[in-house]
């Protein structure tokens, strides 16, 4: 067998299967660094000893079998408390070897897992950046290039957040009832968060996949929850665009200049799918018709406006934000003209929320180059450049500037 | 497992005070399900008296710790099995809705300091 063969069956065994290797060990010892650590010593020791032995029948058990031995082995050594010599005891009981366990226990495992790694006693980077690591089996090397820190930073960042689950006795659990109402917003603000690391111009690409996967794991662990069926649309309509979404330069294309041929139809197809599981007036759901209108329609003029406003119009009401406001404007401005757009522009900014927001001075600029007035657009679009942090996003804004100038 | 609640004033309190949990209802319910082990109100901090010993020598002032907006008020000391416990106890309390509560678990000595 090839290394490299041999290295794709570790990384989809790891793929499926280090969140439910580590749910489960942290479920026995309550270590969340011992779990960890072990989980990667057996990814480690598969990419050494497949290549001699054939990978295993059961590769998910086969890991499962030597994070759960490496475990022991630890607490072994450590175990001159009771407390641990317990903890052993329990591991070593299912000893049946490579059979995996209950499916809804698993599955349980991983939901417990995804639920206390975004627990809202935890700080917001914290969230991410656990789940990047537990859940999602991210390097913390990796998560800090991404999160513009020192892996020091982050490794201490992560240790407080595992330290404080134990100090505060934060549960390992899946909330019920409504509580579970009340939690499970949170959990898709992390992956939401997640998402939108890997979507931004300067994001980290990796993490858009990962909290695909995410969403779609969870929305099979929870298949009742409209607002996970919802998330997971949403990503697959956004992440349908990847491809398309810059030039060959590297410049970000807004929508109506992305060549649709190159959207993903299967991402589409999945999200339409989603979509279609899902009901109601939550703010995941409204966001992903949104996005559906916008992936489904031929071409940019084909888009329906009047739907997408429409749920605009009920998304501000679940979602009062400036840029659900600002959104609902520049949705306004297509669907009844540019006239009724800057009207609810001008209501969106009453609240001050949008204040030097960029992409609030770039819609005006879009609206009033529609309405006709290019010169003052072409101003609005250099305003919105010098504002925005992102190298792309500037050199986008100011072309639309310099076609105005040139009258295109 | 133990955790101090301290309970403070809040610059910003609930404004709809018609919502707001009674705080007799509360002592009485947890006190009933064995959650509350003590608890008290406290006077102002301008009763506060802070004592420092600095190279021997008895250092006594007048106020608290630190002179800030919100100050603490009272004290609960909770016995519950975890921190979603906890904070269920603590959103039923009235100072979370005109103040702010902090929990603070007991540290836990046998486990000695983690880094």
């Amino acid at each position: 067998m090839t290394d490299r063969a041999v290295a794709e069956a570790v990384a989809a065994a790891g793929a499926d299967g280090y969140a439910r290797i580590v749910a489960a060990l942290i479920r026995v010892t309550g270590d969340w660094t011992l779990a960890e650590d072990s989980a990667q010593e057996a990814l480690a020791s598969a990419l050494e000893r497949w290549p001699a032995d054939g990978v295993p029948a059961n590769p998910g058990g086969w890991l499962m079998t030597v994070a759960r031995n490496r475990a022991i082995d630890v607490l072994r050594r450590a175990s001159v408390e009771r407390r641990k010599l317990r903890q052993v005891a329990m591991l070593a009981e299912p000893a049946s070897g490579d059979e995996p366990e209950a499916e809804d226990e698993v599955v349980d495992d991983r939901l417990r897992l995804i639920f206390t790694c975004c627990h809202p006693a935890l700080a917001i980077e914290a969230r991410v950046a656990l789940t990047l690591r537990t859940v999602v089996g991210v390097p913390t090397g990796e998560i800090a290039r991404a999160f513009l820190v020192s892996e020091a930073t982050m490794t201490r960042r992560l240790t407080r957040a595992k330290t404080k689950i134990a100090q505060a006795r934060i549960p390992y659990r899946v909330p019920t009832g409504p509580a579970l109402t009340e939690r499970l917003p949170g959990v898709l603000g992390v992956l939401y968060l997640l998402f939108t690391r890997g979507y931004d111009a300067d994001g980290e690409p990796a993490f858009a996949d990962e909290a695909v996967r995410l969403a779609g794991l969870l929305e099979r662990l929870m298949p009742a929850q409209p607002e996970v069926s919802g998330l997971l649309a949403l990503f697959l309509f956004q992440h349908s665009r990847r491809d398309a979404r810059r030039d060959a330069e590297g410049n970000l294309l807004t929508l109506d200049r992305q060549d649709r041929c190159r959207w993903d139809g299967a991402a589409i197809a999945a999200g339409r799918a989603a979509l279609g599981r899902a009901h109601g007036d939550g703010p995941y759901v409204l966001q992903a018709r949104i996005a559906a209108a916008h992936a489904t329609a031929e071409s940019s003029a084909d888009t329906d406006w009047s739907a997408i406003a429409d749920c605009y119009d009920r998304l501000v009401r679940v979602q009062p934000t400036p840029v659900v406001a600002l959104n609902r404007a520049v949705a306004h401005g297509f669907a009844d003209g540019p006239t009724a757009g800057l009207r609810l522009l001008a209501e969106a900014r009453a609240g001050g929320g949008l204040a030097d927001y960029p992409l609030a001075v770039a819609a005006e600029a879009e609206l009033i180059a529609r309405g006709g007035d290019p010169d003052r657009a072409a101003d609005l679009f250099r305003q919105a450049a010098a504002l925005v942090r992102s190298e792309p996003e500037r050199r986008a804004l100011n072309a639309r500037a310099d076609e105005l100038d040139t009258g295109g | 497992m133990k955790y101090m609640m301290f309970v403070c004033t809040d610059i910003e309190p609930e404004t709809d005070e018609s919502r707001v949990p009674d705080i007799h209802a509360w002592v009485a319910d947890t006190d009933a399900r064995g959650q509350r082990v003590e608890g008290s109100v406290l006077a102002s901090p301008a009763a506060a008296t802070t004592v420092r010993v600095r190279g021997g020598e008895l250092l006594v002032s007048d106020g608290p710790f630190a002179e800030t907006k919100e100050v603490i008020v009272g004290f609960d000391i909770l016995e519950c099995a975890d921190l979603d416990e906890a904070i269920a106890v603590a959103r039923a309390h009235p100072m979370a809705w005109t103040g702010r509560l902090e929990l603070r678990p007991f540290a836990d000595l046998d486990d000695g300091p983690r880094d």
